[in-house]
């Protein structure tokens, strides 16, 4: 261990994290990250003690959502370091820039199967963009440079660096300039191709049918107003991945609303009517595309994402332009021509047909409460104001549909994963990324159940977050595949919860229980009121189920529709448009 | 159809893990790869052999060139090249038939790099299909052991890659010690 230098390994941690502008990370100490943790306290930095290393990376994936800033996790070696798997796989997917520091054992044990020693660079390396293996105090600096700048630049992702403890207690100079990190722009887009332009705006100048389908790289790249700019210009419509919900405002006229397996009818329809798709930042997801054979056959695609990767990979295209979609879309836009497709947007409309009529939200509530209703309330109660952070499953659907998105980092969830028990944790780090936003989490019984411990560590922090409970009795989702896909028998989706009412009170938090539709807003009034975490259980209606469907391996105008509504339904309301 | 890739990385440790990790989870059949040394310090060449669609193979690329350590990927495609394998074959030899190996081994210009009492090793360098052929022609003898380096390959001409150096440029400095 060298003796030279003006710092420690782990105060150079620090000092880093501090010039990278980080002031909070989340985390949890052990004996491997204990000599960081040791200098930490020199440092202005706010640690958020988790309940469990799995919850630090969703925080840290909220934060980084909610802000667009890089989110900093801290965890020990071994089971430590293990339990991070889930979240940076979640982030991997979602494309959330974060950095992940693990303490590990000392540099002369590696590899003997030290206590709590396991190779956790081996395990997360499908699940990050990159990961380092740090043994000397001097390589620090430089790597942790890098892990910022691989972690934002291009596709962002998570990177995660494995730190051992002789590196921490080792000395080196803090040489900041000579760690300036270079290898990640080796990996920058390459320039635009003015042929590859030039056939687009050919598409988008023949095309009758047009439709844009906005994903999560437009709030990435920053470029909600040359979306918006496009669209209005060429008067082409904009369908909405479920990470796009929020890119995009909602109540735009030329919102179509969320796309894909419980997208509106009319809305997958008319992409599989149209005759040209500018995918703007999405992936073609399997949720997003239903059957690829028989997806949207009548259209040119042009596909610009910053991953060249993603170009073709699961629909071939007409154009494909690997770029930053603001780069690209400011190169296009003043040779998009003006355009009236009228005539293209009233079909739509006509498509729309008797959907407000089978909406579930007009059922009368006759004491059953619908989780639609709820989404759709609190969407009215909050203005469409509030930072709502879902969990995974109905709830999460129900909460697209109904919760209609205007502002970017507005909805907060976990699409390409899907994993449960995101919610509390992501919220907790949202709310301190965004203290002055009002922050819900929407979860069900389920996802709830598996990591409400992280509402103690709200209740340490001091973060006022609401959560709402949609509680069914049912792992909901799992149980509509199997009432729809396994003739009804519900293996293992029963699942009983805990008063959560008094859980609430055992946390120290206001709770409360909302059993009619008559008690939600008084409800929501006093959540948001309550000093500090307040959580609502809303007892819904127990075998609904998410409508319109595509069942999985379906073609996407192959819908399963709403079921028509009860006799008497007041047609009050379309999506998107229900005035506050 | 097999597809040839050359690809430059940094010299560090865990990067051959990386380009093998991403091929299996990403379902690209890897048929050869071959890793070491380059004209430049600090640096790796691999050439790896993919058995795949056009397309397919085109992703992979898209893939290696996300990688960190990566700093330059060439798909030699139908370019001319230059596609060499070394085997090294033991086989039985007594000694009615060691004169007809010997004269075997002649007509592929392969080596003789060890006798044994009843068997010899062959070292033979050349177009996989050359390999093939030989090991083909010893296979009636008994082949004892065979072991193959896999494919090493080069596009014929000057080397025309857009990221194309010649060795004396600087090279970027790269943090040899910091990667797995």
């Amino acid at each position: 261990m060298s003796q030279a230098g003006t710092h420690t390994g782990a105060q150079l941690i620090w000092e880093c994290l501090t010039r990278e502008g980080v002031a909070t990370v989340f985390g949890y100490p052990g004996g491997a990250i204990l000599p960081t943790y040791d200098a930490m306290v020199d440092f202005p930095i706010r640690h958020v003690l988790v309940r469990h290393e799995q919850s630090a990376v969703h925080m840290a994936d909220g934060y980084a959502r909610a802000s667009g800033r890089v989110g900093v996790v801290v965890a020990t070696s071994g089971p430590g370091a293990t339990n991070l798997v889930t979240g940076l796989a979640t982030a991997m997917m979602d494309s959330t820039p974060l950095v992940a520091i693990t303490g590990q054992v000392g540099s002369g044990v590696l590899g003997t199967d030290a206590f709590q020693e396991v190779d956790i660079t081996g395990i997360t390396l499908p699940v990050t963009k990159h990961n380092y293996l740090v043994t000397r105090a001097a390589d620090i600096v430089p790597v942790l440079r890098e892990a910022f700048a691989v972690a934002k630049s291009g596709r962002p992702g998570p990177v995660l660096v494995d730190i051992t403890k002789d590196a921490q207690q080792g000395r080196a100079d803090m040489d900041w300039e000579a760690a300036e990190p270079i290898r990640h722009l080796r990996h920058l887009p390459p320039p635009l191709d003015p042929e590859a332009l030039a056939r687009a705006l050919d598409l988008i100048r023949h095309a009758k049918r047009p439709i844009i389908l906005a994903g999560h790289g437009i709030q990435m790249s920053g470029a909600r107003a040359e979306v918006l700019a496009l669209a209005e210009r060429a008067d082409i419509p904009f369908a909405l991945t479920l990470l796009g919900l929020g890119a995009v405002p909602a109540t735009h006229p030329l919102s179509l609303g969320m796309m894909g397996m419980h997208g509106e009818a009319w809305v997958n329809r008319a992409i599989q009517e149209a005759d040209l798709l500018l995918a703007f930042g999405m992936r073609f997801d399997d949720r997003v595309t239903g059957k690829l054979k028989e997806y949207a056959p009548h259209a040119k695609k042009i596909h610009i994402d910053i991953d060249a990767s993603e170009l073709g990979k699961n629909v071939p295209v007409d154009v494909a332009i690997a770029g930053d979609l603001l780069t690209v879309l400011r190169a296009l836009l003043p040779d998009v021509p003006v355009a009236d497709r009228s005539k293209w947007l009233k079909q739509i409309r006509s498509w729309r047909g008797d959907s407000a009529v089978r909406d579930i939200k007009n059922l009368p509530d006759e004491g059953h409460l619908y989780a639609a209703h709820v989404m759709h309330d609190l969407w009215r109660l909050t203005e469409g104001k509030a930072v709502v952070v879902t969990d995974v499953g109905q709830h999460q659907m129900w909460e697209a549909q109904y919760y209609h998105h205007d502002a970017e980092r507005s909805l907060i969830t976990s699409g390409g994963a899907g994993t449960m028990g995101f919610a509390l944790p992501a919220a907790i780090g949202a709310k301190l990324a965004r203290p002055e936003a009002e922050v819900w989490v929407v979860a069900g019984d389920g996802g709830f159940q598996m990591t409400f411990a992280e509402l103690m560590t709200a209740v340490q922090e001091g973060v006022k977050v609401n959560i709402a409970i949609i509680n069914n009795g049912f792992l909901g989702m799992v149980r509509q595949w199997q009432a729809l896909f396994y003739e009804g028998r519900y293996a293992a989706t029963p699942i009983l919860s805990p008063d959560f009412v008094k859980l609430a009170g055992a946390f120290g938090i206001h709770g409360q229980r909302v059993d009619t539709r008559a008690e939600l807003a008084g409800a929501v009034a006093e959540a948001r009121a309550a000093e500090g975490a307040a959580l609502i259980e809303f007892r819904v209606e127990q075998e609904d189920s998410v409508y319109p469907m595509v069942p999985a391996g379906a073609a996407l105008h192959e819908m399963i529709r709403r079921p028509n509504a009860k006799a008497g339904a007041s047609a009050i309301a379309e999506t998107g448009s229900d005035p506050v | 159809m097999p597809h040839v890739l050359v690809v430059y990385t940094d010299d560090e440790p865990g990067v051959l893990t990386r380009v093998a990790s991403l091929f299996r989870r990403r379902g690209f059949n890897i048929h050869s790869l071959t890793v070491g040394p380059t004209e430049r310090s600090r640096q790796s060449r691999m050439t790896i052999v993919v058995d795949a669609e056009e397309s397919t193979v085109r992703l992979a690329v898209e893939h290696l060139k996300k990688q960190v350590s990566v700093l330059e990927v060439q798909q030699l495609g139908d370019r001319p090249k230059v596609v060499r394998d070394l085997a090294l074959i033991r086989v039985a030899a007594g000694l009615d038939v060691r004169s007809e190996i010997l004269q075997l081994a002649q007509v592929f210009r392969a080596n003789v790099v060890d006798i044994a009492g009843d068997s010899l090793a062959i070292e033979c360098t050349g177009g996989p299909d050359k390999i093939d052929a030989l090991v083909d022609a010893l296979r009636p003898f008994g082949i004892l052991e065979l072991g193959r380096t896999g494919a090493v390959a080069m596009a014929r001409g000057i080397r025309a890659s857009p990221q194309s150096r010649p060795v004396a440029a600087p090279q970027p400095a790269s943090n040899q010690a910091m990667s797995v």
